[in-house]
């Protein structure tokens, strides 16, 4: 079928880093490298964790993991500043730290404590902080193009400067509507959006041959007027290279961009998920391999740091993991007698509610 | 043996695809995966090259069937949730719903909605789509409360019914509620059921709300209060003869619904009642809806949210009051 033809198009061989040795010997490289490798760790230590906890029973509803995504999300959000927009979505937990977020937000959305961002109202992955740029993800896909476009016309037209937007999406969401829309608006309106797809090979179940017939997704940049960037989302090095440069792109520019990074979901679709439907030639493929393993070795091979140092981080990440759990786990959950069931935000106007 | 819910919902629909060769199923994972909720289980085996899996397009998911359909075909449409339906709202409401109507050429389309809320599924999972659906001229809205109607009314929906027709099938009910065996008859859609005999009030309700009304109505039971429940299986049309039946023989009304409180279901039975039945009521009408905001992610807010038996036997017992 016509996946076969699909398998075929992807590389056969590992195409391991092709990083110039020097630019791994550049000091700020370096320091930028570890940075975001350890941001890396800290995500895949607190998705196990909530992985773990989903799988005893402590987490009501569904467990989202960004597992193999980590190099693409961290890249995305090293490359914003404070001020610049971010829309994760699902699989940036390792983007949501590196923008800024406290790693405890992950639990108090997913536990859902009254002191995190959703007060418990939203949950999981659905969460952010609007005021400060951080957008809070519908679960419609593709809905937050627009609006993070949105925020940086409403800058512009109050005269401030706009900043940029990274708003990150799956190959799936790339069928909506809303992303096509999105993506045009931002082209038309000329501001610096960076959309950053992980096509990472399955939407849910359904192969990238149910999904989309171009040859790769990045063609389509050309359609819509915006530069484009191919990314090898199981290679830190590529996606911080390019994913910071197309954010670079954006600011010096002010024009959007569109990256497409290529990777295999390391999970299933959420943790309910035991993902029977992944092709077993793929999971043998470069494009399988997971990123985290990948700059590992990375790491030792330019002797960023030794083994002893990368262990030393990852059981630091775990401590600290603990720890903001175990105050997490402590904090007030939402009250429904405490709870004033008016969802608007011009006082008077709720039913039955201020007297209305 | 027994058949759950959502067994039903299979069955009939590999019955359908058995019987008629138009039918086909077009949705997200509906193929190899069998549904997010595995509605289409081995449907993909059964009947190759007739279950087929969607990009994320509701828009074009919808527009699809709605042109299969003009040429003969009976689509059903997946949504993998309800919720989601919304990003198909244009071709649902001002396409599919328009089209016998303007042209004469029908549109027997099937989109089934996994509907309502079940706990930790927060605003976006979760939502009751009926009532905005039943808004619009031309469209018929389903809302199966047990197995024996999930199975007999979808068939009825895909098969017999030439209309778009909204399944509101709903996920509380998928795995947890089941029957000894798929019906052999059925009630046709379209008509209201009684699903407890009563004498002091009518409880009218839909969709899952029904087992949490014949909870509350055994609570009112030990009071002393015999409930007549009213399962409306379809909200439009709207069996209002049943209906006010029903109100004839307690001359009490609640109307009780999982959506959002404005307008909607329970504002329709209650203004029927009110406009075709006065004379039949011993005191005003009432309703009880969810409370309106979204619908909350963390489970002590959920289950605020919704009506659930306690809060409609308390709202039975201040309807008898008054
Ligand atoms: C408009 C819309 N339709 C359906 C869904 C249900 N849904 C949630 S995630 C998902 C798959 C997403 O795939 P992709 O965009 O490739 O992201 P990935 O999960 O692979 O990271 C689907 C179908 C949704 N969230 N929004």
């Amino acid at each position: 079928m016509a996946q076969t033809a699909f398998l075929e198009s992807l590389p056969q061989s590992a195409s391991q880093t092709k990083l110039p040795v020097e630019s791994a010997l550049d000091e700020s490289w370096r320091d930028l490298y570890l940075k975001a490798f350890r941001f890396m760790q800290r995500a895949r230590v607190i998705e196990d964790k909530l992985a773990s906890l989903y799988r005893s029973g402590k987490i009501t509803g569904g467990c989202y993991v960004g597992r193999g995504n980590e190099a693409v999300a961290v890249s995305a959000g090293i490359a914003l500043n404070k001020g610049d927009v971010f829309a994760p979505l699902i699989r940036d937990q390792a983007g949501r730290l590196a923008y800024g977020e406290s790693p405890a937000d992950a639990f108090r959305t997913y536990l859902g404590s009254r002191l995190g961002p959703m007060r418990g109202r939203d949950g999981n992955v659905h969460r952010g902080r609007p005021a400060e740029g951080y957008l809070a993800m519908i679960s419609h896909l593709g809905a937050m193009v627009s609006a993070a476009t949105g925020m940086l016309l409403g800058r512009r037209l109050r005269g401030e400067p706009t900043g940029i937007a990274i708003v990150t999406l799956g190959e799936g969401a790339t069928s909506t509507g809303a992303f096509h829309e999105g993506l045009n608006l931002a082209a038309v309106e000329k501001l610096p959006v960076v959309v950053v797809v992980s096509n990472n090979l399955y939407a849910y179940s359904t192969p990238n041959s149910r999904q989309f017939a171009c040859e790769s997704l990045v063609h389509r940049a050309r359609g819509y007027g915006v530069r484009g960037w191919d990314v090898d989302g199981t290679d830190l090095n590529d996606c911080l290279k390019k994913i910071t440069a197309a954010a670079q792109d954006a600011r010096q520019t002010g024009l959007p961009q569109l990256v497409v990074a290529t990777l295999l979901r390391l999970s299933g679709h959420g943790e309910h998920d035991d993902a029977f439907y992944v092709d077993a030639t793929l999971k043998t493929l470069p494009v399988a391999r997971d990123c985290l393993a990948v700059a590992e070795e990375f790491i030792l091979q330019t002797n960023l740091a030794d083994w002893g140092e990368i262990l030393e981080w990852k059981e630091e990440a775990k401590r600290e993991v603990e720890s903001i759990l175990a105050e997490v786990q402590r904090e007030p959950v939402p009250d429904p007698f405490e709870e004033r069931w008016c969802c608007l935000a011009t006082p008077g106007l709720c039913e039955g509610i201020d007297g209305v | 043996m027994s058949v759950t819910y959502l067994d039903a919902i299979r069955e009939a629909q590999a019955k359908a695809l058995a019987s008629h060769p138009g039918v086909f199923i077009y949705g997200q994972d509906v193929a190899l995966f069998g549904g997010a909720f595995k509605a289409t289980k081995n449907l993909l085996q059964q009947f190759p090259g007739r279950i087929l899996d969607t990009p994320i397009s509701e828009d074009a998911m919808v527009g699809a069937a709605i042109g299969a359909a003009a040429e003969g075909m009976r689509p059903i449409v997946e949504m993998q949730f309800a919720d989601f339906s919304t990003v198909g709202f244009n071709q649902i409401v001002n396409h599919a719903a328009t089209l016998f109507w303007r042209t004469g050429v029908p549109c027997p389309i099937t989109i089934r909605l996994p509907s309502g809320g079940t706990m930790g599924s927060g605003p976006f999972h979760s939502q009751m789509m009926e009532t905005v659906y039943a808004h619009y001229p031309g469209l018929v809205v389903m809302t199966p409360a047990t197995v024996e109607d999930a199975y007999s009314m979808l068939l009825e929906a895909v098969l017999e019914i030439d209309d778009p027709v909204i399944f509101c099938e709903h996920k509380m009910l998928y795995y947890h509620l089941k029957a000894p065996a798929l019906p052999t008859v059925a009630l046709p859609a379209k008509h209201a059921r009684i699903a407890r005999h009563g004498k002091h009030a009518t409880l009218a309700t839909y969709s899952a709300m029904v087992h949490e009304a014949l909870l509350a109505s055994q609570q009112l039971a030990t009071e002393g209060f015999e409930i007549e429940v009213v399962d409306l299986r379809t909200v439009k049309p709207l069996d209002t003869d049943t209906l006010l039946a029903s109100v004839a023989r307690t001359g009490r009304l609640l109307a009780v619904g999982e959506s959002f409180p404005w307008g909607g279901v329970t504002a329709e039975v209650v203004s029927r009642a009110a406009d075709e039945g006065f004379a039949l009521l011993d005191a005003p009408p009432r309703r009880l809806n969810a409370k309106d905001t979204p619908v909350p992610y963390h489970p002590n807010l959920w289950t605020a949210h919704r009506p659930s038996a306690n809060s409609i036997a308390a709202a039975l017992r201040d309807l008898l009051r008054s």
